[in-house]
């Protein structure tokens, strides 16, 4: 067989770059084979180098007394969560298969997740995504979402893997190119976790699963460019077909076959398939591999060797298992009728080899591969367009007159209505562990004794654990960091906490999703580097290190780049059952606080600066986003965490897109009981800022709580739409029995957190009044448009 | 204490919950391979959830030539206890063990959520504990589970009493707008003519604890365990 000769066409083909060709030469001492070509393409491409991020990622805090396994070191981060039990997460992307085939691009992007989880020895017990699209009125942007979704739905109900979380926002600038990141969470005992390392010099190397195809051939280095409607065309087949039935096999049979404890080392074929899982295992282990290509099974005849080692087929694992207990794969993989293959062995000569017919076809030193792969310096320099952002005064909008309307238009925004059109679609309940469904803040799941891998029946069986629960969310405000990076980038840390705080949880550690444009344009690279360095210092405030996560650059086509999206998803432990808190009132006569300031008192803007209204309302995503103060965040959480624990606190919801119009509108109709029946109850609420505390408004306010007296009685001047609409970070609206209220109001302002009373649950019409506003309306009428403006988009 | 055989196909994915729920009532659940060829001493079998085989071909239309189906299948005819859940009612509506068929929802869309349901004849051994008007709040989670039969053997189910569960709203009510997937007479659930072998979509496996939001799946678990007392305490 005779491959391409090497010509500067042919390298400038695959991406790389004539300083990174030269690498290449250097490395080998010699000129590449076609094959050694596509896998350094491969290898090196930002997908699975991080070539662009790598100094960028490097800033983030990684390190806590809980992490097990760390960023960076294996395919995901394992936190400790108490017992001898740990949790495996992470978040990926698949944004450009996603935009090319909807439904296989989310689908694979499922399955892949799952299998890093897996890989890890842990038992995948629940997944989330988060999503972004283009206008919803736009018929294309419509047939991706269904598609987006319904893929998700595919993979996720069939493997068995509860869909419980997410995020879907709508916005033009995704348009053509859609975001699907998803995030899967497994959990094992510690001494369960398993290395993806070839680890015993002549262990032999397996492959398992289905055969190799030509299916998404270099996928990878296709996710690492721009998407144009002429790459779409010629990538639709580097989009993988996902066989979720295949994958549930192979994850029961690994799961059952690490039980045994006959592994060495394990590596699913994601990215750059046979290639990466070969290229990684060697060199984290500091050992060589060699694999025979013939034997790896083959779904199409005649494929070449650089076909092979770049197919992204789905559902395949690499399985170095300890020499002499052979047999025991065998055994496992043909009891679940799946196909395996012995490929090959590992060696001492710390280079990967690959033969085809006993004839080498790629012979490259793997850790050098990883190792020495580019980092490429970016320049960064200030988008042009944030100086029009800060020049954005208020009084450029004019106050609202007809607040019902707007807080209407607000509920019906696609981005704000009920997400039930998509969650119903995914089996959100099996597993048994469904604790907190969608539709509250943050996702509960419980680990009970089987939601770990199983030991053989054989085996001495460990102690048992009582129940635990972990609370998961997704947040990211892309419109706010558009606006400012830095800052938004910190709120989306803070309110994922936020979130995980108002459902019981104490932050665990974070995962995420870096999804920016093309790093060769200046103003797109500043953005990705103030965004890390938020989320870096978001992190840093919660203790919440970052496990593990995933870049995709490169987000446009040729209308121009996204808005900056760096998802974060994010862990929480509850301590006891009795914490678990959902965001909806609970009963007639229960006093509504509201923890946090009304409005930012140095006013950036009053929080409608980037904010859902001034977009609704004025269509305009403009002005300074609302700042993010992490020390008082930190001390919000410490607050509402304490109050739940000590018991009064019958519901907490974050504040966030809408304001606390849509906050308190929630909380009165997001309790669903049943299918299209969802317990509705009302409320009264008073936001306009009262200069004298009545007797319902707890204590004096005290020095020690500099905050108190701006968020009592020094509000003579704030708009009161900002009042309504607007969204200041760090806002948390909660509702308790009348007779804690005082209590509850005193115990949070001795923290230090602004509290006041604002109303009161019961009734069935929600009536809100700020300074000269007022709304009123049967919560019936607005959970109508809440719940149903998205299945109506997509009737 | 009671012996329950949990089906285990390739891809079922709620046989490890149904085996929870049992365990979670106090008696004894064991997996059983699709390749066993015998069911053992076992008190009642389970036909679990999930997407036996991928569900590629037709829902449960691969997993009825499974070996455990020809043992489910004499187990059966001599009066055992059989109940299919979703994907296991799907299974015994395709071997034959179950009259009619389960087909794409209305909607065209997976459909996740809870479902009222109500008890349409109290007798049976997977009812008996269910009490009078009382209506039960279950999960489903199905892409597949509008339920068709002929008008003769629609008639016939009416006629005999073998409609256990029809979709209902909170107050009981048969409604459409109750039904989540397009089911003729909003049918949930039916048995066979002897009334040993029951299948129904909402997972009652789900709801067993108040902490995953209902415990209401309980009642059928107790009333098969109430039959297999009965039974016992005949012999």
């Amino acid at each position: 067989m005779t491959e391409p000769a090497i010509t500067p066409e042919l390298v400038a083909k695959h991406n790389l770059t004539p300083e990174e060709y030269a690498k290449i030469l250097e490395i080998l001492g010699r000129e590449p084979s076609f094959t050694e070509l596509g896998i350094f393409s491969v290898m090196w491409s930002e997908h699975c180098s991080y070539k662009n991020t790598k100094p960028l990622l490097r800033t983030f805090p990684t390190q806590s007394p809980k992490v097990l396994v760390g960023a960076g070191e294996e395919n995901a981060g394992i936190l400790d969560i108490g017992d001898g039990l740990g949790v495996a997460f992470k978040m990926e992307s698949h944004n450009h298969p996603s935009a090319v085939e909807p439904f296989q691009g989310a689908a694979t992007g499922v399955g892949g997740i799952l299998r890093d989880i897996f890989t890890m020895g842990a038992r995948p017990i629940a997944a989330l995504d988060s999503l972004r699209f283009g206008e919803i009125t736009n018929p294309e942007v419509r047939r991706l979402f269904s598609g987006v979704v319904g893929g998700i739905a595919h993979y996720g109900n069939c493997f068995g893997i509860p869909t419980v979380a997410g995020e879907v926002y709508f916005d033009r600038t995704f348009e053509g190119n859609p975001l699907v990141n998803v995030f899967c969470l497994g959990v094992l005992r510690h001494e369960q976790i398993a290395r993806g390392q070839a680890c015993g010099v002549g262990n032999p190397v397996f492959y398992v699963g289905p055969a190799t195809g030509r299916d998404g051939l270099a996928g990878a280095a296709f996710a690492s460019q721009d998407l144009t409607e002429e790459s779409a065309q010629q990538q639709r087949g580097a989009v993988q077909v996902g066989d979720p039935f295949m994958e549930k096999l192979v994850c029961e049979a690994c799961l059952e076959l690490l039980a045994t404890g006959a592994v060495a080392g394990i590596q699913d074929m994601g990215a750059a398939g046979l290639t990466c899982s070969t290229c990684e295992t060697a060199g984290r282990a500091g050992t060589g591999i060699e694999i025979e290509l013939t034997r790896v099974p083959q779904r199409a005849p005649d494929m070449t060797p650089y076909e092979i080692m770049l197919s992204e087929s789905q559902e395949r694992m690499l399985i170095i298992v300890h020499k002499g207990r052979e047999e025991e794969v065998k055994r496992i993989f043909d009891k679940w009728d799946l196909p395996w293959s012995e490929i090959g062995f590992v060696t001492d000569t710390g280079h990967m080899v690959v033969k085809n017919h006993g004839q080498v076809v790629a012979d490259i030193p793997a850790r050098l591969i990883a190792d020495e792969s580019p980092v490429c310096e970016r320049e960064a320099r200030e988008p042009a367009y944030l100086r029009e952002v800060r020049g954005f005064r208020l009084d450029a909008v004019p106050e609202t007159t007809d607040a019902l309307a707007d807080l209407k238009a607000l509920l019906a925004w696609p981005t704000i209505a009920s997400k039930n059109w998509v969650y119903r679609q995914y089996d959100h309940m099996v597993r048994n562990g469904s604790t907190v469904c969608p539709g509250s803040d943050a996702a509960v799941i419980r680990v009970k004794a089987d939601s770990v891998p199983a030991l053989p029946a054989d085996a001495p069986q460990p102690a048992p654990f009582a129940d635990k629960f972990l609370a998961i969310t997704s947040d990211c405000n892309a419109a706010h960091v558009y606006l400012d990076p830095y800052e938004g980038s910190k709120g989306a840390v803070a309110e994922a906490a936020r979130n995980l705080v108002c459902s019981g949880a104490v932050p665990l550690g974070v995962t995420d999703n870096l999804n920016f444009g093309n790093p060769h344009n200046p103003e797109l690279f500043w953005q990705l580097r103030e965004a890390v360095r938020g989320l870096a210092d978001g992190c840093r405030a919660f203790d919440t290190p970052v496990t593990g996560g995933n870049c995709s650059l490169y987000n446009q086509n040729p209308k121009g780049p996204i808005d900056p999206v760096p998802t974060v998803a994010m862990v929480g432990l509850i301590e006891k059952p009795e914490h678990i808190t959902t965001q909806w009132f609970k009963d007639e006569g229960d006093a509504i606080i509201l923890l946090g300031e009304p409005v930012d008192g140095e006013d950036p803007l009053l929080g409608l600066g980037g904010s859902a209204w001034l977009q609704v309302r004025h269509g305009r995503k403009t002005g300074i986003p609302p700042r993010c103060d992490l020390e008082q965040a930190g001390i919000l959480h410490t607050t509402l965490l304490g109050l739940i624990r000590a018991g009064g606190i019958k519901s907490a919801h974050d504040c966030s897109e809408g304001g606390l119009a849509v906050c308190v509108a929630e909380s009165c109709m997001s309790r669903l009981e049943a299918r299209h029946s969802s317990r509705l109850i009302g409320a009264q609420v008073d936001l306009t800022p009262e200069p004298a505390p009545g007797p319902a408004n707890g204590g004096e306010p005290t020095d020690k709580s500099p905050a108190a007296p701006a968020g009592n009685n020094a509000l003579p001047s704030v708009r009161s739409d900002a009042l309504l609409f607007g969204e200041g970070q760090n806002r948390v609206v909660v509702s308790c029995a009348e007779l804690d209220a005082v209590k509850i109001v005193e115990r949070a302002r001795l923290m230090g957190v602004p509290a006041r009373r604002i109303g009161t649950v019961g009734g069935e019409a929600l009536r809100m009044k700020a300074g000269g506003l007022e709304l009123s309306a049967p919560v019936a009428e607005l959970h109508d448009i809440w719940w149903n403006s998205l299945g109506r988009a997509m009737a | 204490m009671m012996r329950f055989a949990i089906l285990q196909f390739p891809a079922s994915n709620c046989d490890q919950d149904c085996v929870h729920a049992i365990r979670v009532l106090g008696h004894q659940a064991d997996y059983l391979w699709h390749k066993e060829e015998s069911l053992g001493a076992v008190d009642a079998v389970i036909v679990p959830g999930g997407f036996s085989y991928g569900d590629y071909l037709r829902c449960g239309a691969i997993a009825r030539f499974s070996p455990v189906m020809q043992a489910v299948r004499r187990f059966a005819d001599g009066g055992g206890l059989v109940l299919g859940i979703c994907n296991g009612f799907q299974i015994l509506c395709e071997a034959g063990l179950l009259p009619g068929a389960l087909i794409r929802n209305r909607s065209l869309q997976f459909r996740c959520e809870h479902i009222f349901l109500k008890t349409e004849n109290r007798t049976t051994p997977f009812t008996v504990n269910i009490p009078e008007g009382r209506v039960l709040r279950l999960p489903i989670a199905h892409g597949e589970g509008c339920y068709f039969a002929e008008p003769e053997t629609l008639a016939a189910l009416e006629q005999n009493h073998r409609i256990l569960w029809r979709y209902c709203n909170a107050s009981g009510e048969r409604t459409e707008g109750a039904n989540p997937n397009g089911s003729l007479g909003n049918i949930a659930g039916i048995c066979n003519e002897r009334g040993n072998v029951a299948g129904l979509m909402p997972h009652p496996e789900r709801a067993c604890e108040p902490i995953l939001g209902s415990d209401d799946g309980r009642l059928i678990f107790e009333s098969v365990l109430s039959a297999l007392n009965a039974g016992r305490a005949a012999a």
